[in-house]
């Protein structure tokens, strides 16, 4: 039997072969994807670079990046560009911020014991998951067909106080931040009734047994530990309306995809423009994704006995676990010495 | 004779159909513990929680401190008190749990201040102070920073007990305070009660620990299908049970 220095049986772990063929084939495929990604083609224009040296003219065909890069690179801090993507930002945040908003309200109404409160926040989901976010946005925008004015006055008796046009009141962007955000209640609805039905019971009881009124215990007990299982599905739903707000293109606000398509039209750039816009929301989805792990870890508090370690304190114990294995066997050799 | 602090009289309780309460009469005099004990679905939780109002009784009177709980009488009819008046008669009143109920989002220290900051507006650091206090009271000082999950069952419970004083009840309910817990932890909890009791705290318990009630309880009440089979010094109820229900449930769980 081998043994090491004290005496004790060695550990052989077991090998992993097909795994270590599994690897090495999807590094070659990689790379490949790598490789072909960034290469450089033959001009589809079919121009040939010309040079004459010592009187002798040799030609070769002009070679471009498969994926025109140059163009990305030409484009990609445009004005127009960077414009698009703050419209598509601010979209993004303002229909989150009245979706959740929204869900949450209507996500209280519907666990409400008022049937008539109840019914009406099922009917709202009802209506606005039921039908395409692109029809709804479509209808904010053509609403001066229907309602010509709105006016804010007594009802059902026609006297009003303030009135304004419709027309001049849903523009574009006041279209597609209404319908986007309206689309967004409605899932943000069912996503909040989730988490709040998640919180056990008892902690209900408990804060009303200590004197809080329901709002107290709604605000102080129930939120902030629905809020763990809010989160998740929240970020999900923040990421996607990130890229669904590409849709308001169709009541022609000029958000980033919007922008992108316009320059390609006069250009031609299809590819090039598409890649430009795609690393951006990319971009955007990375940076949304690593503020939603921090806020996970906050309102995990209290719900996990040991947090999860965050992505650099994870590195860092790999890599003092790597350095750990090149010491051990130094000391080791000194306490055998 | 000064009022009791409970009194019940006639209480009737029932759910989808089911009487759980069929016209109770309890009296709880003050400073005194009275144990609540009875086979489940005798309607001895019911009970309790209708002393304060977290289940709604159906009828009959029920007065904690000479006060009719949850509603008011007016010309003969009682009317139902909104939710900010019914808040204001339970933050008079304890609770605890049998599955203790702490606020799993704060820590220990933070379960114990948020009542008394929220609902009876003390200054922050002042109810700091009164936690400490409570949690040293109850053998658990070097705990304030721990969240639930990181306690025992034992040591979650009897966070739950200081958050519960920490209001300056003049009543404590005990809901099956030790039901949830590992034998060997039950005894923390009964003692912090014990002591509770010793201090004069007016207490009912609905409770198995047959120990505790002969040892602690002024008074014991046995419920059954909703009705006080049995009531009076628990050393004499526990000792000689005059029904036959009384004697079959005591041989099942003695």
């Amino acid at each position: 039997m081998t043994t090491n220095g004290d005496g004790a049986a060695k550990v052989i772990p077991v090998r992993h072969y097909g795994r270590w063929v599994a690897s090495f084939v999807a590094l070659v495929l990689l790379a490949m994807l790598v490789h072909t990604i960034f290469s450089k083609v033959p001009s589809a224009t079919g121009q040939k670079v010309c040079q004459t040296v010592n009187g002798l003219r040799t030609c070769h065909p002009l070679m471009v990046w498969r994926f025109s890069w140059n163009v990305v690179g030409e484009f990609f801090t445009t004005k127009d560009v960077l414009h698009g993507l703050l419209i598509t930002i601010e979209l993004t945040v303002l229909a989150m911020t009245v979706g959740i908003v929204l869900g949450v309200i209507l996500a209280v109404m519907r666990l409400s014991p008022n049937r008539l409160l109840s019914s009406m926040a099922w009917s709202y989901t009802w209506f606005f998951r039921g039908t395409p976010v692109y029809v709804q946005l479509f209808f904010w925008f053509v609403i001066n067909a229907v309602y010509p004015t709105f006016s804010i006055g007594l009802p059902f008796v026609h006297a009003a106080f303030v009135q304004f046009s419709a027309n001049s009141f849903f523009t574009p962007f006041v279209a597609a931040a209404v319908g986007l955000s309206l689309n967004e209640g409605a899932y943000m609805s069912e996503i909040a009734r989730s988490g709040l039905i998640a919180v056990d019971e008892g902690q209900t009881e408990a804060a009303i047994s200590l004197g809080m009124t329901h709002s107290q215990t709604l605000r102080l007990v129930v939120l902030p530990q629905a809020m763990r299982v809010i989160i998740p599905p929240t970020g999900n739903e923040l990421i996607s309306m990130l890229k669904t707000t590409s849709l308001v293109s169709a009541v022609g606000v000029l958000d980033l995809f919007q922008a992108t398509n316009n320059i390609s039209a006069s250009n031609y750039e299809v590819i090039p423009l598409l890649i430009v816009a795609s690393i951006w929301y990319l971009i955007v989805t990375t940076i949304l994704s690593v503020g939603q792990f921090y806020l996970e870890r906050r309102f995990a508090r209290g719900a996990l006995r040991t947090p999860p370690p965050t992505p650099i304190a994870r590195l860092r114990s790999d890599l003092r676990g790597v350095l750990a294995k090149f010491r051990t066997p130094r000391v080791a050799k000194e306490a055998r010495a | 004779m000064t009022t009791p602090m409970v009194e019940a009289r006639g209480v009737r309780k029932s759910y989808a159909g089911v009487e759980v309460l069929k016209s109770v009469d309890l009296t709880v005099t003050r400073g005194e513990v009275t144990c609540l004990i009875g086979p489940s679905g005798s309607g001895k939780s019911t009970l309790l929680r209708c002393i304060n109002h977290l289940e709604k009784h159906d009828s009959g009177e029920l007065r904690v401190d000479g006060q009719l709980i949850g509603y008011e009488a007016r010309d003969g009819k009682l009317y139902e008190l909104n939710d900010k008046q019914i808040c204001g008669e339970r933050a008079q009143i304890g609770m605890v749990f049998q599955r203790f109920n702490l606020f799993q989002h704060l820590t220990a220290l933070e379960n114990i201040t948020i009542g008394q900051v929220k609902v009876k507006g003390v200054d922050v650091e002042v109810a700091k102070a009164k936690a400490r206090e409570l949690l040293s009271r109850v053998g658990l000082e070097n705990k304030e920073k721990h969240y639930p999950s990181q306690l025992s069952g034992g040591q979650q419970q009897r966070v739950a007990i200081a958050r519960a004083l920490a209001m300056e009840p003049k009543l404590m309910l005990f809901d099956e305070p030790t039901s949830a817990l590992d034998p060997e932890l039950v005894g923390e909890v009964l003692d912090v009660m014990k002591d509770l009791a010793r201090s004069g705290m007016t207490m009912i318990v609905v409770t198995h620990e047959m120990n505790f009630a002969r040892e602690v309880a002024n008074t014991l009440y046995f419920l059954d299908g909703g009705v006080i089979e049995e009531s009076g010094d628990p050393r004499v109820v526990l000792t000689s049970p005059k029904t036959e229900r009384l004697r079959s449930f005591l041989s099942k769980v003695l």
